[in-house]
């Protein structure tokens, strides 16, 4: 069996705004009706959070869900535990019109840890970053550069963005240059 | 810049993160129609001064196609609104009488 890695393998850039690759974490797409009480249940049993309202995400460790689109959501779960995830998915949505696939190693994970974190995503994004419109638990897919890229917030001062696999370096990269290049001092400061 | 407001995700979001897709409310001419109805079909589009219908897609965000009502003249955006629509609902069509009395475009206004 070959050794499963992630795409920086843990790279680390400390600071005063920290960007860490996340390592192996495990992510479903799952496309349904978000509305139905099945796809629900099966979403908040897998990870033990609530079902995120639109644009928002909830996550507790490496476990959570993300809304993406009127009829996706992400499931984050542990590596290890996406086939058992998807099993318990198919088995639960049997006669149900869903689409369940396994994103894990398609995908990065980055984290942005610091006191202007803010800021560094307001650099490499055209979104509205301001504390009142974009606030924790408030997820936004849009670009990151030139890439397209997910971000949400964990707390005032921690994004997780996510990118495709084949982009990470290049995501990687760009949040660490923003990041030195230290805060704008536009926003109101994170307490 | 032109921000439209997505209203899958309700947010508002920058015009890089979009894709044009031309104009809306086309009326798809198929098998039956006359060859002058399909050739305006394929080839004839709007392209006015003022209030016009488009059809955009969210492209970075959540992937879905929206249509806007906006003037071409002075980049504002009278709304945005599901695409699963013939005709501009009427809200649209007040907002934008409200700022362009008398307009029309095709058979709308």
């Amino acid at each position: 069996m070959s050794d499963v890695v992630s795409a920086l393998n843990g790279k680390s850039m400390p600071g005063d705004v920290t960007i860490t690759e996340a390592g192996l974490r495990g992510m479903i797409t799952l496309r349904g009706d978000l509305g139905n009480s099945r796809v629900r249940s099966v979403c908040t049993g897998l990870t033990g959070v609530d079902f995120p309202l639109q644009g928002q995400a909830n996550c507790v460790g490496e476990q959570g869900l993300a809304w993406m689109s009127p009829d996706e959501v992400l499931v984050l779960v542990r590596h290890d535990a996406v086939d058992a995830a998807l099993a318990k998915i198919a088995n639960s949505l049997k006669n149900q019109h869903h689409l369940a696939v396994n994103v894990s190693d398609a995908r990065a994970v980055i984290m942005v840890e610091g006191a202007f974190a803010r800021d560094v995503i307001a650099r490499l994004a055209p979104a509205d970053l301001h504390p009142q419109s974009f606030a924790t638990g408030t997820i936004r897919r849009t670009r990151l550069g030139q890439i397209a890229a997910a971000f949400w917030m964990r707390d005032e001062t921690t994004f997780e963005v996510i990118c495709f696999r084949s982009v990470a370096q290049y995501a990687f990269d760009m949040l660490a240059n923003a990041a030195a290049a230290g805060p704008v001092g536009h926003f109101p400061a994170a307490q | 810049m032109l921000i439209l407001h997505c209203p899958y995700c309700g947010v508002d979001v920058d015009e890089t993160d979009l894709h044009a897709g031309g104009e809306a409310h086309l009326h798809r001419e198929s098998t039956g129609s006359s060859d002058q109805d399909f050739e305006n079909y394929l080839f004839m589009r709007e392209n006015p001064k003022g209030v016009h219908f488009e059809r955009w897609q969210h492209a970075f965000g959540c992937g879905k196609w929206f249509l806007a009502a906006r003037c071409t003249t002075t980049l504002e955006v009278f709304g945005t609104y599901s695409a699963q629509t013939t005709e501009p609902p009427q809200d649209i069509q007040d907002a934008i009488t409200h700022k362009r009395q008398g307009w029309s475009w095709r058979n709308f206004g």
